[in-house]
């Protein structure tokens, strides 16, 4: 073979070699990427897109009209000459039902919220701090909860709360109460309480893995220099485990405003949240566009409530000290 | 020192009573002779289960949810880990905010997944409910746990062997299946395991996007309105407990298997 033809093969293999996913060897990994990017798009990106493009048309009794108006939002937002009052809180639109129910949804969530992350901070400490055997054990003791089913934990709950049920009967048995207490089952306590025990097992691991990161050797350091246990804990083990907690925190936030599941079942007209109505609007009252406003809005009112949360918190300092 | 450890021991006792002590109610019922799920238990029968496995529709449900399960377990974990590997393998531009829309219907309520995909299916592009669209709705919350269940795993072995594999000549094909995949296989087999649970367990996104046929989530809601059927019902929530339990116990010690505990991303 001439050197003429081996350096014309090397130069043939040298432009094979350079092809575009040569040089950008990441397009390889979006190469990977492109069945979940694509279930993204079609599944995620585009029909909020047309949820969104939706909530600018209206229905029209069988008829949906695609002229784009507002006429979705001022229904939920059109002011009138009459207030109405919900918790002392004033309402003055129109049809407040929509604001008012937003607006209790997510004060209930961030009650189950506020419940969930205390009750479940003390037990991911336990488990980072004080289980020394059986780690794994503990890990699948809470896991198995998570993924075990959602609607047959707020069943077990209607079974306890209920007009007959166990705490009601019990209660009864050991002669505490002559009737049944009503308030039990069909309230917003009876919607918050379940929804907290659905989300707490959730709620562990993420402040679990934070306080598992900290570092012991500053524990031990500020042992040495004479802290006390709760200073130490103050001053180390809360600021560090700050940024998973606060991640928690939203975690069950963000999910548990739009439940609809709970409140239907537990709830009853006095428990219902901004779910249901979401729900009946899409479904039997067969208002799409509507229902899409009303979607929308809500998942407005929850991104402006996190981002105060962590403005309130501190989260970019947070973050920060994280970064060094 | 000694007796605050005790107090937090109590405190995860209680914790775990009150996590477990409600759904532990749905089996202990379930074998109860009587029509009410109250205190005194009267008598121990498996009535209940006998009258399970005797409904028609129950049994045509438990089929669908099989069925829809299955699939999606194995398309969620195979695009689980082929994005994993992406991710993983390559320094992604814009990785970090393409990662987010990922695990945005994790956080995402799925009520609103749910009438988003309804209006698009049904509106826009007209096409009827089935079982198929119930499973590609499940597709979408899945994957990204598979992801992230696969991600973790294959950060955590050593780059060099595939390089190894690569270097003695083996295509990409072949490294892929005789050096990746079985290093990959605890996370494949719990990522199929977990996305089997959730789809099985799933019911908002199923309420919304299947037509006449029915899954098992569904069929117990329907149930639950019914005070005379509540035996049986009670018996099946059982049995999904149990089957769901032993799933999800599995998947957990096959993924932790080799991952050091005290290091978090096993998690």
């Amino acid at each position: 073979m001439s050197d003429a033809v081996r350096s014309g093969i090397a130069a043939e293999v040298t432009r094979g070699k350079g092809t575009i996913l040569q040089r950008y060897p990441w397009l390889h990994g979006y190469a990977l990427m492109t069945p979940t990017l694509v279930v993204m798009l079609a599944m995620l990106i585009t029909p909020l897109v047309a949820m969104v493009v939706r909530s600018f048309w209206t229905q029209n009794v069988f008829e949906v009209d695609t002229t784009l108006t507002l006429r979705n939002y001022l229904q939920i937002f059109g002011t009138g000459e009459k207030t109405t009052y919900w918790m002392g809180i004033p309402f003055p639109f129109t049809n407040p039902v929509y604001v008012i129910l937003l607006v209790k949804s997510i004060l209930m969530s961030l009650a189950v919220t506020a419940f969930v992350v205390l009750l479940a901070y003390p037990m991911a400490y336990f488990m980072a701090f004080r289980v020394r055997r059986h780690k794994i054990l503990w890990l699948i003791l809470i896991t198995v909860p998570i993924w075990t089913s959602y609607l047959l934990r707020v069943f077990a709950w209607k079974i306890m709360l209920g007009f007959n049920g166990i705490i009601n009967s019990g209660l009864i048995k050991l002669g505490l109460i002559d009737k049944p207490l009503e308030f039990l089952l069909y309230s917003p306590t009876a919607v918050m309480l379940t929804l907290a025990h659905a989300w707490v097992a959730f709620a562990i691991l993420p402040i679990y893995v934070s306080l598992e990161k900290v570092d012991r050797s500053l524990l031990e350091a500020a042992t040495d220099l004479g802290d006390r246990p709760w200073e130490r804990f103050w001053h180390i083990t809360l600021p560090l485990s700050a940024p998973g907690t606060i991640a928690t925190a939203l975690m069950v936030f963000i999910p548990t405003v739009g439940d609809y599941v709970t409140p239907a079942l537990v709830g009853g007209s006095g428990g219902s949240m901004i779910g249901n109505t979401i729900q009946i609007l899409f479904g039997r009252q067969n208002d799409a566009p509507l229902g899409s406003a009303v979607s929308i809005v809500m998942m407005a009112m929850v991104s402006a409530v996190v981002c105060l949360f962590l403005w309130a918190v501190g989260y970019r300092k947070i973050r920060a000290r994280e970064a060094i | 020192m000694r007796k605050k450890t005790n107090l937090l021991f109590l405190y995860a006792l209680a914790f775990l009573v009150f996590l477990y002590g409600p759904v532990l109610l749905l089996p202990l019922f379930s074998f109860n002779d009587g029509l009410y799920a109250i205190f005194p238990l009267k008598g121990f029968t498996l009535k209940a289960y006998q009258q399970m496995a005797h409904d028609p529709s129950l049994v045509n449900a438990l089929k669908n949810s099989l069925m829809v399960a299955t699939g999606v377990s194995i398309v969620s974990t195979s695009f689980g880990l082929l994005a994993a590997m992406g991710v993983t393998h390559y320094k992604l531009p814009g990785r970090g905010p393409i990662m987010s829309g990922i695990m945005l219907p994790m956080v995402v309520p799925s009520i609103i997944l749910a009438v988003a995909l309804l209006v698009i299916l049904r509106q826009v592009f007209d096409i009827p409910l089935t079982l198929w669209t119930v499973g590609a709705g499940h597709v979408l919350i899945c994957v990204p746990f598979s992801m992230m269940v696969l991600m973790a795993r294959l950060e955590g072995f050593d780059k060099s062997l595939e390089e190894a594999s690569a270097d003695l000549g083996e295509s990409g094909w072949m490294t892929f299946w005789r050096v990746t995949f079985p290093l990959a296989l605890p996370g494949v087999v719990s990522s199929l395991l977990m996305s089997f649970t959730i789809s099985l367990d799933e019911y908002v996104i199923a309420f919304f996007l299947s037509g006449l046929d029915q899954t098992l989530p569904i069929f117990l809601y329907s149930q639950l309105r019914f005070p005379q059927r509540l035996p049986m019902t009670l018996a099946l929530g059982s049995t999904i407990l149990f089957v769901s339990t032993i799933i999800v116990i599995v998947s957990e010690i096959v993924r932790r298997r080799g991952v050091p505990t005290t290091k978090p991303s096993g998690l």
